[in-house]
Parts: structure tokens; sequence; C-alpha cells
């Protein structure tokens, strides 16, 4: 994405010159936020407005910006975005800028670059010939490379309002019991069929909730019809899933019958060992040991997950990735495509997973917990969308909406 | 507005060059008999309709230097001199500053990247708004520039036919309600912007617009123009109460300009008088 911003001075209401102005923008595939906009008192008076606008393509920009300068449209003078080299490895240079998830620019030898890999919490990598600029955590700077610092040449893209058709629209982060699950399932599963329709991936992140109360037979029908295209979870979720595969218990209690198996605690134990044995999850399924559940329908069916620890996992199975920085690399490199984040009954993961992806990501968080929803929104994911709600009963919904 | 019109005679007018779509220097103009067409017009002004018309000295190597209109904006004292478009036509501006500061006018300029053709792209209607045009000759970036220096209300027009490539070839206000005008030299949304301003619309039609019938000098409520119009515009103008005067202009439109491109007003508002311009300090031509 490019960037530019114009000032438009003198009668140009009365000429419908901004109108024209704003029109050209639109017709030619950009868009456009007015940011400032004074309007005479008198009718002698001149008006002002101050105009950004936003191109994927830079040549087309030029050649917008070229042709609304004669109705009256400048450039406002802007200055590059300050560097300076980072001094030691994992060591960001002083006065670094800090970036939010949004979509950020950066304005290096006189053009506006979009940022890539928005991401919160890390500085603005620039490369060495000035061509492009990067989000980059802590751990992955290393001394001598570029960095931006201070405010300057700096800028955000808020994110677009959507569209009334989107259940973002008229939903905020603001948690709330009492919102109605049911209209809100419908929509959610209209932009489930939206991503899908455009190829990008749909993310979920998942606790073990999803396995003690019942629901993994939907989220098996979601990962089946192609609506689940990657899964972040712990440890946890994906031992209990395997518990319940192979001996119909969760935490020892069949969830069937809702009464705990004899010596039923040692299951989940005897789970994690098998898969041990096997040499992993994949092992598992290719050697015919495990035959069901949520993550027999990853290997199954392609989807990529990503199980990261943590210092209770009992095991943990070898899946398990507990280098949490490992973990965290590993998560970024495979959130290119997602369009929507499906968080559900886990707190950590979800706001680990929050701070990782930029602000564009649809996330809706589904927890019995507001404090959830509340905690993902405060530590910058102020895009989610909060359910409160137990797992199972929206998951059967959502699989009901989407005729699963 | 009281005013007085500023003139120049053609005694070196001729098509030494072509800068808009009506100049050929196949299609020589007949010097003498542009000299009769243009003291007609004189002598109709000064005489019958009784206006003061003042006149510069014509200087040689300045063939369109007849076209005073294009000189700039004369208003309460002040003259906002043109930056014209055409390396051709700009040692023209030298002369008619000369003229105005000899005449005791305060002399203004625009940035010189901004380009502007004074009345030939401004026209008042009433005494409070102006019309601009731009694209073709002035810059739109003039209009915020002067609209600051009149303290007025400037409207921008686009102009999008290169053979109306000055506003006062295609709209011709009579007052501020009413206006004479060629929609298709316009775009859409100064078509728009011309319709909210003026409840009275007299259009021409392609063949009036092109017998150059907008290029007219109104005084009160005598309209000026060179012959044609007989389609609608003159039944138009009569039933709104003008005496249409036609004078031969065929040799000044071989260069694209009729009766309106051959005066500048030298223009007195009431309100002009007591000084309403604010903070021009900045435009003042450096001495």
């Amino acid at each position: 994405m490019y960037s530019e911003t114009v000032e438009i001075r003198g009668h140009f209401i009365d000429s419908l010159l901004l109108p024209k102005i704003l029109d050209d923008i639109l017709q030619n595939g950009a868009e456009f936020v007015v940011e400032e906009l004074r309007v005479g008192k008198r009718r002698a008076d001149p008006s002002y407005a101050r105009v950004r606008l936003t191109s994927k393509d830079a040549a087309a920009l030029d050649k917008l910006l070229k042709r609304i300068r004669q109705h009256g449209a400048t450039l406002v003078h802007e200055q590059d975005c300050e560097l300076a080299k980072a001094e030691q490895d994992g060591v960001f240079p002083d006065g670094f800028y800090s970036t939010t998830n949004q979509q950020t620019f950066v304005r290096l030898n006189g053009k506006w670059m979009a940022v890539e890999r928005p991401e919160m919490d890390c500085g603005i990598r620039v490369l060495p010939d000035k061509a492009g600029a990067a989000c980059v955590p802590f751990t992955d700077l290393r001394a001598g490379d570029l960095f931006v610092v201070g405010h300057h040449g700096v800028k955000i893209e808020p994110l677009e309002r959507p569209s009334k058709e989107d259940v973002f629209s008229f939903m905020s982060s603001v948690v709330s019991t009492e919102k109605p699950k049911g209209t809100v399932a419908r929509d959610i599963a209209r932009s489930f069929r939206d991503m899908r329709y455009r190829g990008r991936k749909i993310l979920a992140v998942a606790g073990p909730a999803v396995v003690h109360t019942g629901a993994a037979p939907q989220f098996v029908k979601l990962i089946e019809s192609g609506y689940i295209n990657l899964l972040f979870a712990g440890n946890a979720l994906a031992a209990h899933d395997i518990e319940y595969a192979l001996f119909g218990t969760s935490l020892g209690v069949y969830l069937d019958r809702g009464i705990p198996a004899e010596h039923g605690h040692e299951n989940h134990m005897r789970a994690i060992n098998t898969i041990r044995k096997c040499g992993g999850i994949r092992q598992a399924v290719e050697q015919g040991v495990l035959k069901k559940g949520i993550m027999h329908a990853c290997v199954r069916h392609g989807v990529p997950f990503l199980l990261a620890g943590s210092i209770r996992d009992d095991g943990p199975l070898p899946d398990v990735i507990t280098d949490v920085i490992e973990a965290q690399q590993r998560m970024r490199s495979m959130l290119s495509e997602v369009g929507i984040a499906l968080m559900v009954a886990t707190t950590l993961h979800s706001v680990a997973v929050g701070n990782l992806l930029p602000a564009t990501v649809k996330t809706i968080c589904v927890d019995i917990n507001p404090a959830v929803v509340t905690k993902l929104a405060d530590r910058g994911s102020f895009q989610a969308l909060g359910i409160v709600t137990d797992v199972e009963p929206f998951l059967r919904e959502l699989c009901q909406e989407l005729n699963v | 507005m009281k005013f007085s019109l500023f003139m120049c005679s053609p005694e070196y007018y001729g098509i030494e060059y072509e800068i808009n779509p009506w100049m050929s220097l196949q299609r020589q103009a007949d010097r003498a008999l542009a000299r009769r067409q243009w003291e007609a017009l004189y002598g109709l002004l000064t005489g019958e309709i009784g206006v003061k018309v003042e006149l510069i000295e014509p200087a040689p190597g300045l063939p369109d230097m007849v076209f005073t209109a294009n000189a700039g904006i004369a208003l309460n004292g002040d003259f906002i001199s043109s930056n014209f478009r055409n390396k051709e036509r700009q040692d023209e501006s030298r002369h008619f500053k000369d003229w105005f500061k000899k005449k005791g006018y305060r002399i203004f300029e625009l940035p010189p990247h901004q380009f502007f053709e004074g009345e030939g792209d401004l026209l008042f209607a009433g005494d409070t708004d102006a019309y601009a045009g731009y694209l073709i000759r002035s810059d739109v970036y003039s209009h915020a520039a002067v609209a600051e220096m009149l303290d007025r209300r400037v409207v921008s027009l686009e102009l999008v036919d290169g053979r109306f490539y000055h506003l006062d070839t295609c709209f011709c206000p009579l007052n501020e309600k009413s206006v004479v005008y060629y929609p298709t030299a316009f775009d859409t949304y100064a078509r728009q912007v011309i319709e909210a301003n003026f409840p009275d619309r007299i259009e021409l039609t392609e063949e009036e617009a092109l017998q150059f019938v907008a290029n007219a000098i109104v005084i009160g409520d005598h309209y000026i123009q060179p012959p044609g119009g007989a389609r609608y515009l003159r039944r138009a103008l009569q039933e709104r109460g003008f005496e249409v005067h036609e004078l031969e202009m065929s040799e000044f439109m071989k260069a694209g300009g009729a009766t309106k491109c051959l005066v500048l007003k030298l223009a007195e508002t009431s309100e002009g008088a007591s000084g309403s311009v604010r903070d021009w300090s900045l435009f003042r031509e450096k001495t």
C-alpha cells in the first residue's frame, strides 16, 4: 500500500472541486480519508481540506496525484522517517518507533511505503537500500540493522470501516453476555464463507475446553469442511483430544455419559505416552493408532497445526514446541494468508496470537469468561469481537449456519 | 459596480503564432479591416453607450496585446497582473503593469508557477461573486490566490473544450442570477455549479457558441456581441430587456477573440472604496 496526503484550499466546496477530486480517487481504485475539513464562515472565506489517499499501486497513485493536482490538490510537504542503526543483537536503537498492529507506512526517499507484516510491539526495520520496511521483534534484530526512530515520516492507516453487512460493523470488542448469539453465529458464518471464497485462511486458536465441553465433533466438522485452515493450540488441547479419541474420556471423564472412568485420571498420561511411543501425532495417525478427533482431522486434511508449550504441560507431546521464541517465530511464519482468527476457550494462547496478528485480521474471541475478551482488547487487539458463551453451543450453531 | 474600460488599438495585431484552435498562420487577419472593426467597437462604447475608455499604447511584436481582457484584473485601484501560460504572450504583462503603475494602481502578482489570464478566465456576476475558468489556460491554484486578494468568493469551473479556451468565450453573466453559456464547454461538475448558482440560464447551441456570441460586453442593458445567436439567444436577451448590438469581429475571431476579449473592465465597487482588502503583502509586486 502506498499513501500520500494532499491539501486543497479556496472555494472548492462551492466549485464542487472536492467531490470531483474524491470521485476521481475512488474511480481509480484508490481510497481516501478526509483528515481535516475547515469550511469558510463568510461567503468570501476560503475553505481548507486535507485528504489522505491510499493505493495498492505506486504508479497509479502517482498518476492520480498528477490528475487531482490539476483540480487544486497539492501534496503536503512531508519528511522522510529518521533511521538509526542497532548497536547490538536484540536491542533496538534509542528512541525506536514501537509499532501497533495497524497498517503502518513509512516515508523513505520521498515515497510512502507500507510496512510489511504489521505486528504490535516491534520495531520497523528498513532495508539497507531503503526499498522496503518490515516489523521485526526483539528476537530477530541484529546489530547493524537500520530502524525507524522517532515519529516523523511514520503514519498509521486506521482500519477501514466495515460495510453495513458485516457483523463487525455493529459489534465491537465491548463484552456483553446479551448479544444475540443467533445472529452473531449467522454473521460469522457469512464471514467464514466470504474468507473461503476469497482464498484467505481461517485460523483457529483453541483451548482444551473444546474437548471437555464435547465440542470436538463440531470442531472436526469445521476442519473437514475446510472452514479451519490452521490450528494454534497448546499441549492440553491435543492431549485431551487424543485421550478422548483413544479412551473416550477427557481428563478421565466419559464425555458421552459424564461419569468418571475407573482409573480415568491415568488416561491422559497413557494417551501422551502412546503418541510419544509413535514418535508424534502424524506418525500415530499414519500407524493407525490415532483414528479420530481434532488432531487426526488436521493430519488427514492437511491442516497445519502448531502446539506451543507451557511450563505446566504434561508430557509434553513430541509435537509441542517448548521454546517459546521458536514457537512465536513459527507462528509468525504461518500467518501470512490469515483473514479471520477464531479464538475459542483459551486465554493465554488468545493473547499470544492476538499479539502477532495485524489489526486487519478479523478476530473472534469466544469464551465463557468475559475477562478473556477484555484481556485481549486491553493488550492491543482492539479489533477483536468478543462473544461470551460456552464453546459447545457456539460451535454447534456455527456448524448449523455453515451447513456442515 | 462602477467602471470604465481599458483597450489597446490593433496596430500590431495579426496571426503570428498558433496558441489556440482558432489561430492558423495560413489564415492571416486583414489588419486594416481589423482596425475598422476595433474602431466600430470603440465608437459604440464611447459614443452611444457612453463609457469612458482608457487606452494603452500598443507594442510591436505583441499582436495579442489588443485582447486587453487578458491583461489581469483591475478592481478598486488594484491590478492583479496575469501570468500568461504561453510564452508568446508573456511579454505583454510588462507593458500592462507599467501602464497600471503609472495610473497609480497597486500592482499584485501571483506566484510565477500559477498561470492566470485575467478577465479572460475570471468574470464577476454582480458585485460579490466571481466565476473562474481553469485547466486550459489558468490554473485552479490561481483562483484561490485571487479570491484571497479580492476577498471574494471565486467559483472554479473546469473548461473541457479547446475551442473555448477562456471562460469568456463560453460564459457571460448578465447579473448575479442570469447567465449566457455553452454547457458543453464545461465538465459535469462545473455544469452543476452553474445550475446551482444561476436560476436563469440561457444555454447556447454549438452553432451559436461557435459564433462567439458569449464573448460579449454587458453594460447595463446593452449586450455587445459579434453577429450570431439568431436561433435562441437574441430572443432570450430581448425577453430580458437587453438591447443587442452586433458588431462584425471576423478578423479578431481568427485569433479566437471577439468583443469581450478586446476590453478589460476597470471596476470600482462601493465596498472596495472602504478598503475591504485584507493582507495583500504576500502578493504585492516587489519594487
